[in-house]
C-alpha cells in the first residue's frame, strides 16, 4: 500500500468541507428565501 | 471526562467526519417519526414551514448527538463498537465536536422559533437539553435505568411534529410520545444483552450488566405489555380509524411473541447464539416504522 502525502491529503480534505459548507450555506440561503414568501403570503 | 484526546491529531476532520458526528441512522428515525407526527396532525401545514420544521428537528437531534460524541469520547474509545468514530480515532479535535453541537443546536432552535413557531422551539430545546444534559452527562453513567430516561429524548420528534402543525399539545402528541418511550426499553436493551461485553468494559451501567440477564428480559417483557395498550390507545380513544387499530394490534402482538421467546423458554443453546434478542432488536425498528407509517395512511386514506 503507498503512503499518502499529507500535504496532498490536507489539501483534498480541505476542498471537501469547503463544498460542503458552501453546499449547506446555498441550501440554507435557498430555505430562508422560501420562508419568507410563505411568511409573506396572504 | 478527561480533555486528552484518544489519539494524537494529524491532519483536519473531513466533512464526512461531521456528518458522522450527527449520528446520521439516528437521525432517519428522528426524521421518520417527527415527519409522522407532522403529516398525522389535524391541520395541513404548508410544505415549506413543514420542510423547515422537520430539518430544525434533524438538526437539532444531530447536534444532540455531537454533543453526546463530544462527552462520551472517551467511553467510546473502550468499546470495539464506537472506537472508530471521529474523535475516539483521534480524527478530530474535542473542541471542534462540541462547539459544532453547540452551532447546529443553537441553530435549530432559532429556525424553528422564527419560521414554524415558539412552542415547538421550546420543545425542541427542551428535547436537546434533556438528551445533552439530562440524559448524556447525568443519568447515562449513574442509573441502569439510563435507556428508560433516554427514551423520552427519542419520544420528543413526533411530538414536536404535531406541534409544528397544529401550535398546540393535545392528548394525541403526549401518545405519541409515550408510544416511543415505552418502546425503548424492549429495543435497546435486545441490543444491550448481545453487546454486553462492549458496554461493561467501558463501564456504562446498562440494565444487563447491572441488574443481570434474567432481571432484563423480565423487564423487556414488562415493557412490551406495556406499549400494547399505549399503541392502541389513539384507536381506543377515537382518535384514529381502524387502519391504525388493526395495524397496531397485529404489530403489537407480534412484538410481544418475539419478546417472550426472549423472556421466557431459555436454554443453553438460545443463550449462547441471543438469535431471538437479535430478532427482537430487528423487529423493534420494523415494529416502529410500520406502527407510525400506519399512522399516517389511516389519516390520509381514512381522513
Amino acid at each position: 500500500m503507498t503512503e499518502l502525502d499529507p500535504k496532498l491529503e490536507r489539501q483534498r480534505i480541505i476542498k471537501g468541507r469547503n463544498r460542503a459548507l458552501a453546499l449547506v450555506l446555498f441550501g440554507l440561503a435557498a430555505l430562508f428565501f422560501a420562508i419568507t414568501i410563505v411568511k409573506k403570503m396572504p | 471526562m478527561s480533555t486528552a484526546p484518544v489519539q494524537p491529531i494529524l491532519l483536519p476532520a473531513d466533512w464526512r467526519d461531521f456528518w458522522s458526528l450527527t449520528k446520521p441512522r439516528v437521525m432517519s428515525l428522528v426524521i421518520f417519526t417527527g415527519l409522522c407526527g407532522l403529516l398525522a396532525a389535524p391541520v395541513p401545514i404548508n410544505p415549506v414551514i413543514g420542510f423547515a420544521a422537520i430539518l430544525c428537528i434533524a438538526i437539532g437531534a444531530g447536534g444532540a448527538a455531537a454533543l453526546n460524541m463530544w462527552w462520551e469520547a472517551d467511553l467510546d474509545a473502550k468499546m470495539k463498537r464506537t472506537a472508530n468514530r471521529a474523535l475516539p480515532a483521534g480524527r478530530m479535535d474535542r473542541a471542534v465536536a462540541r462547539d459544532f453541537g453547540i452551532v447546529l443546536c443553537a441553530g435549530s432552535v432559532l429556525v424553528m422559533g422564527l419560521a414554524v413557531g415558539l412552542l415547538a422551539a421550546a420543545i425542541l430545546a427542551f428535547s436537546i437539553f434533556y438528551y445533552a444534559v439530562i440524559y448524556t452527562i447525568w443519568l447515562k453513567p449513574r442509573t441502569p435505568q439510563n435507556i428508560v430516561i433516554g427514551g423520552g429524548a427519542g419520544a420528543f420528534p413526533p411530538m414536536i411534529g404535531w406541534i409544528a402543525a397544529t401550535g398546540d399539545i393535545t392528548l394525541m402528541p403526549v401518545l405519541l410520545f409515550a408510544i416511543i418511550f415505552f418502546w425503548t426499553p424492549p429495543h435497546f436493551w435486545a441490543l444491550a444483552l448481545f453487546v454486553e461485553t462492549d458496554y461493561a468494559a467501558a463501564g456504562i451501567p446498562m440494565m444487563p450488566v447491572v441488574a443481570g440477564h434474567r432481571s432484563t428480559r423480565r423487564q423487556i417483557l414488562i415493557y412490551a405489555v406495556l406499549l400494547l395498550p399505549i399503541a392502541l390507545a389513539p384507536f381506543l380513544l377515537g382518535l384514529t380509524h381502524w387502519l391504525y387499530g388493526l395495524s397496531a394490534l397485529l404489530l403489537g402482538a407480534a412484538f410481544l411473541i418475539l419478546t417472550l421467546r426472549v423472556a421466557t423458554f431459555r436454554t443453553p443453546a438460545n443463550d449462547a447464539d441471543m438469535r431471538a434478542e437479535k430478532r427482537l432488536f430487528a423487529f423493534s425498528i420494523i415494529y416502529l416504522f410500520a406502527l407510525f407509517g400506519a399512522l399516517v395512511a389511516d389519516r390520509f386514506i381514512l381522513g
